[in-house]
């Protein structure tokens, strides 16, 4: 079979590749598995709301500068926005990361959307620091003052100085958000790819001759309750 | 069972859902979690709008309590101040907090040298034209002999604890020995107080200014923070790295960094930043590579909240395996 010189470009690659790990009924599914069916999966979709709405809040403070919001009332009602959405991504994000915990959520091959989900909420904590200490008033002076030593501990300290407003600035409004936005896409897009992880099989005969190593005859049915999986058998770790 | 095996298995059972499925609209979900967060967002900013406490100065402080102020500036005078002894990244007078042989602050240098006596004391003092005493009496100073210096900011210091505070805003040294300080120490609280020295310790190399680490520095060394935080359950202590002014929601995601400097020896360490930062990385990475770590992740086998989960997922089984029976 004959290669075009379409098929063979950069631009033809990615697109191959990326539609065969995406194909649109994964990137944008009308139909989920039958096993989602509790509060816990909202989690995922409000701390990303809640994201939208800290840079949609924080892009509208960036707009009218930093001081904007310490001597009007439009800009102090933003700011209020920006904290307490800020306080519900953190809610949210946490009760997330806890809920696919004890899904044991990496199994099947899912480890990188564990990882990318576990380092948003790492990244995401001095995305909140920086800004934090770019407020202009006296809590930004305490925290910057107080949390300098263990920058300064750290030997961070000498390239991340949490008491230059410049610098913390450019950091909380630019950065660390764009960092965040990234590693949040890869994991969304991660998800769309492997689905949500299936609930732990009971049968622990089916699964082993689904994989083709049942050690013996007669193996169990679909609708058999065992005691429940195996001890021995354990969440991938594959990536 | 082998790695390999335990892999395969994994994958057959996980990796793709065998079962049934039922329509979703992931658009309209999204849409709607948004719209209810918006709402959520409003509805909370109306009903609790968020913290602003007015920043301190060295102006307000200096007004407020000048004693303190005057004895914090004798103190970085002769660099026995918190960030005269601190070390890198402000200056050399110390190797910062180590961990065995490990001297991250030290390793990597002055990154922001701090000189104290200059930069909070003497170079804001030489900025004050038309007071020719002032010029004299530090130029008296910086001419004595170090040891000479040593001891009339000593004298000073124990002099100031016996001071009285005048109505004005004043500050009088009682007793003698103290050389050109007083006339120094009274010239900087005036220049404080006047509003002078907030701008005079923000002057660098150009016009626009964003850093203040020296503003910063100097109001730490004295009690003004301090007081407001502690009024404002703001220190260490008292579990402040989570909490924020008033009664609001601070960074509570960081309660279990802030744990560790309530307990032993963390809370008694003079090394207690690097010893809880080298822990929490520890951790973070661990949470990170969780799905690797045999017991981590087995947790949620041998702890079964799964159940409770997919209940709905497993009672259907059950009807399934009782409509075939």
């Amino acid at each position: 079979m004959s290669v075009s010189a379409e098929d063979r470009s950069w631009t033809g690659r990615v697109r191959r590749r990326a539609v065969a790990a995406l194909p649109p009924e994964k990137l944008l599914p009308d139909k989920q598995p039958s096993y989602v069916s509790s509060w816990i999966y909202v989690l995922g979709v409000v701390s990303l709301s809640c994201l939208v709405v800290v840079i949609a809040s924080g892009t509208i403070l960036a707009l009218k500068g930093p001081e904007w919001w310490h001597f009007t009332s439009v800009g102090h009602f933003f700011n209020s926005i920006h904290l307490w959405a800020v306080e519900l991504f953190f809610f949210s994000m946490v009760v997330h990361l806890w809920g696919k915990y004890w899904m044991a959520a990496w199994r099947g091959g899912r480890a990188r959307v564990w990882i990318t989900g576990a380092v948003t909420f790492l990244v995401a904590i001095p995305c909140a620091l920086t800004g934090y200490v770019s407020q202009q008033n006296f809590d930004a002076q305490w925290i910057s003052t107080q949390a300098k030593d263990a920058m300064n501990a750290a030997g961070i300290g000498a390239f991340f100085n949490l008491m230059n407003f410049g610098q913390m600035y450019s950091y909380h409004v630019l950065l660390l958000p764009v960092l965040v936005v990234l590693i949040v896409s890869a994991h969304v897009l991660l998800v769309r790819r492997h689905g949500v992880v299936p609930p732990f099989e009971l049968d622990e005969k089916l699964a082993l001759a689904r994989a083709g190593m049942v050690p013996e005859a007669g193996g169990g049915s679909a609708a058999a309750e065992p005691e429940g999986p195996a001890p021995g058998v354990d969440g991938d770790a594959q990536p | 069972m082998t790695r390999r095996e335990r892999r395969r298995l994994d994958r057959a059972r996980y990796s793709e859902w065998h079962g049934g499925y039922r329509s979703y609209d992931i658009l309209k979900e999204a849409s709607i979690a948004l719209g209810v967060i918006v709402a959520l967002c409003v509805v909370l900013t109306i009903l609790f709008s968020s913290p602003d406490e007015k920043p301190s100065t060295i102006q307000s402080w200096s007004r407020g309590d000048p004693v303190d102020f005057v004895t914090t500036a004798t103190t970085e005078l002769d660099g026995s101040s918190t960030t005269g002894g601190y070390g890198p990244p402000y200056n050399h007078a110390a190797d910062g907090q180590h961990m065995w042989f490990i001297y991250p602050a030290k390793w990597l240098g002055v990154s922001h040298p701090v000189d104290t006596a200059q930069d909070f004391v003497l170079m804001p003092l030489r900025s004050i034209t038309g007071q020719p005493a002032l010029q004299a009496a530090v130029s008296t100073y910086e001419a004595a002999p170090a040891k000479q210096q040593t001891a009339w900011t000593s004298a000073y210091e124990k002099g100031l604890t016996k001071d009285t505070s005048g109505p004005d805003g004043s500050v009088t040294v009682p007793g003698s020995g103290y050389g050109p300080l007083p006339v120094m120490m009274n010239r900087l609280l005036d220049f404080a107080q006047a509003g002078g020295l907030d701008g005079a310790l923000l002057t660098s190399k150009q016009f626009y200014q964003t850093d203040y680490t020296k503003p910063l520095l100097f109001l730490s060394d004295g009690s003004a923070l301090a007081d407001r935080a502690q009024a404002e359950h703001l220190l260490g202590t008292q579990w402040g790295i989570m909490n924020e002014t008033g009664s609001w929601p601070g960074q509570v995601w960081l309660w279990l960094y802030t744990f560790w400097y309530q307990i032993k020896p963390f809370s008694t360490s003079p090394n207690a930043d690097l010893l809880v930062i080298t822990i929490m990385g520890v951790l973070s990475l661990a949470l990170i590579l969780i799905p690797f770590l045999p017991g981590i992740r087995d947790i949620p086998r041998w702890i079964p909240l799964y159940r409770l989960i997919w209940r709905n997922h497993y009672r259907e089984l059950r009807e399934a395996q009782s409509a075939g029976s």
